[in-house]
């Protein structure tokens, strides 16, 4: 539904987007993650019709959106970063603008304003004036507003941003629900809120994509996937060390803690695929050394690691 | 409905919520009639026509109508509701206008409410009401010039103030270059053909004519390019903001 190809965008000479593709279908949730200055807000304003893009195109339904404009637009609804909102008018006044602005009049208006409401939680503060809401509610408005037609498409910039964690929390069951029937697109740099509420994931850095894969297949690429965690009561850490290393498929060990009388080995894979008899190996050598054995778990990689190691790498030269 | 109604709903909502509005609909009758009544003297003029009311117009309309239209663009763009307004399914031509009409009405309701004066003159003798109607078609459509420029210079910047400055800047430029007290010294200096052809540009001849009940259509072109033109200008600015 959404189709992005070659995608750049500059600011005299500064690249905020450089060539950026990708494609989400209906029933997909795709995160956009990224550190700040990353250039997901420049996208998502591209993608929405805000800025024209320097190069390439994006399509939306179809409709380039540079030369279909209006009928790209119909089809999305789009939370802008920090979600503004007019705020001389009433929640009611402005979901009920919103809601004319799109071409939806009488009855219909009326039950769009109050699907949203319901959907978003602000039955409370229906007729309240939107410069007196809370952070919370000013930005449920802002969710509101974009799901008030009951878009196919939901373009959101860092919905989750200054909530609280209980609201953050409602807002990503929200978006897992929409997504069902949606194609969603939403930007943040919160890592856990793509495990919550992802089907896939798109890490940006400097304006380039630099990883696009599920959430798993990203875990997978944090170099601590598949590896071996093991603690081990009342041996020393090099004994430890010595036998782990007669392990044929582990590659490397190495001790992340050594408080005696624990201590706890990490056990990498010689290749990523065969995990499997990576523990098992790691069981039998425990017990030929009779160790006593507290715990041994394998990794499943961890995000926030990838996410590091890939953006990290280019920003520390600077 | 069409989307340009929606948005000059929108925009006389906004205004009519707050104070703002009442308190400029006073002060704008209170400050046409202290003019036309003190200074303008009426009364001693014995003379039944509106040109004391009309007079004060341009210089009235160069506060008051910057004061009204200060916020139309530069608000959008504080609040960030620009982003929101220009990613719906609708032309930055239909935000433009509908903005632009919510504004313009306002300042011609203000206008209408002057007619206790159409009613003291016409009390007072026997005057050209044609003549006066098409001095109000005159004002409304140097209020909707101002207005214009002043939508223009608030797309410039998300500081109302700036904005404010700059219409009044611009708009009194457009009133001293045609204005006699200004023009005479000049014609001293300058050949006839430049001070006029400047003075061309001035609201103050095109107004003067329609207040004396002289319609032509130069002067009528006059106030639809005064309009029309810092409206494009205003789409050029909001075009060059998104880029
Ligand atoms: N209107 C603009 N003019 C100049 N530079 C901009 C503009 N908008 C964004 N940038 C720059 O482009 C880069 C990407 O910004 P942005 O897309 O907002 O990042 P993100 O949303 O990922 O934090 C940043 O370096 C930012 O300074
Ligand atoms: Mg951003």
């Amino acid at each position: 539904m959404i189709k992005v190809e070659n995608l750049s965008k500059t600011f005299g000479p500064k690249v905020a987007v450089n060539d950026v593709s990708f494609t989400v279908e209906r029933g997909e949730i795709l995160g956009f993650l990224g550190p700040n200055g990353a250039g997901k807000s420049t996208t998502m304003r591209m993608i929405t019709g805000y800025i024209p893009p320097t190069a390439g195109v994006v399509k939306v339904g179809g409709n380039d959106v540079t030369e279909k404009p209006i009928e790209a637009k119909r089809l999305m609804g789009y939370l802008p970063e920090s979600a503004p909102l007019y705020t001389d008018m009433t929640v009611e006044g402005f979901l009920g603008f919103c809601a004319e602005v799109r071409g939806i009049k009488g009855a219909d208006k009326a039950k769009a304003i109050d699907r949203a409401i319901d959907m978003c939680f602000l039955k409370a503060v229906r007729h309240q004036s939107v410069d007196t809401l809370s952070k919370g509610f000013r930005h449920r408005t802002g969710f509101a507003q974009a799901i008030i037609h009951d878009p196919d498409i939901l373009v959101m910039d860092e919905p989750t941003d200054g909530l609280d964690p209980n609201q953050k929390h409602e807002v990503r069951s929200l978006i897992r629900r929409m997504g069902q029937s949606k194609a969603i697109i939403f930007s943040t740099h919160i890592l856990e809120e793509v495990e919550a509420a992802c089907t896939r994931a798109i890490i940006i850095d400097q304006g380039k994509i630099v990883a696009n894969g599920t959430p798993e297949e990203l875990k997978a690429k944090s170099e601590l996937a598949n590896s071996y965690v093991a603690s081990i009561n009342g041996t020393e850490a090099s004994a430890v060390r010595d036998g782990l290393g007669t392990v044929i498929q582990s590659a490397k060990v190495t001790i992340v803690t050594d408080k005696a009388p624990i201590v706890v080995a990490r056990v990498f894979p010689k290749k990523a695929g065969a995990d499997g008899e990576l523990g098992q190996a790691i069981f039998d050598v425990a017990a030929q050394n009779n160790w006593k054995v507290n715990e041994i778990k394998k990794e499943e990689g961890r995000l926030d690691d990838v996410f590091r190691n890939i953006t990290l790498s280019d920003n520390q030269v600077q | 409905m069409n989307p340009i109604l929606t948005i000059t709903k929108r925009e006389l909502g906004g205004f009519f919520n707050s104070p703002v509005a009442y308190v400029f609909l006073v002060i704008f009758l209170l400050m046409t009639g202290a003019f036309t009544f003190f200074i303008g003297q009426f009364f001693d003029r014995a003379q039944a026509n509106l040109q004391p009311f009309f007079m004060w117009h341009p210089w009235l309309y160069l506060f008051l109508v910057p004061a009204v239209g200060m916020r139309l663009w530069s608000e959008e763009r504080r609040l960030g509701t620009l982003e929101l307004l220009l990613t719906m399914p609708i032309s930055p031509w239909q935000s433009i206008t509908g903005k632009f009409i919510a504004s313009w009405g306002f300042l011609i309701l203000a206008l209408s409410l002057t007619f206790p004066i159409w009613w003291t003159v016409n009390d007072l003798g026997s005057p050209d009401n044609g003549a006066i109607f098409t001095g109000y078609i005159g004002s409304a459509l140097m209020a909707g010039g101002y207005l214009a420029i002043t939508s223009m210079t608030s797309a410039l910047t998300r500081n109302q103030v700036i904005s404010f400055i700059l219409s009044v800047v611009i708009c009194l430029s457009l009133v001293l270059c045609g204005w006699p007290p200004v023009t005479d010294p000049l014609a001293a200096y300058f050949p006839n053909w430049i001070v006029e052809g400047v003075a061309a540009f001035s609201v103050m001849p095109h107004f003067d004519r329609l207040q004396q009940g002289v319609i032509d259509s130069r002067d009528l072109i006059y106030f639809i390019s005064l309009i029309g033109f810092p409206l494009f200008a205003t789409s050029v600015i909001i075009r060059s903001l998104r880029s």
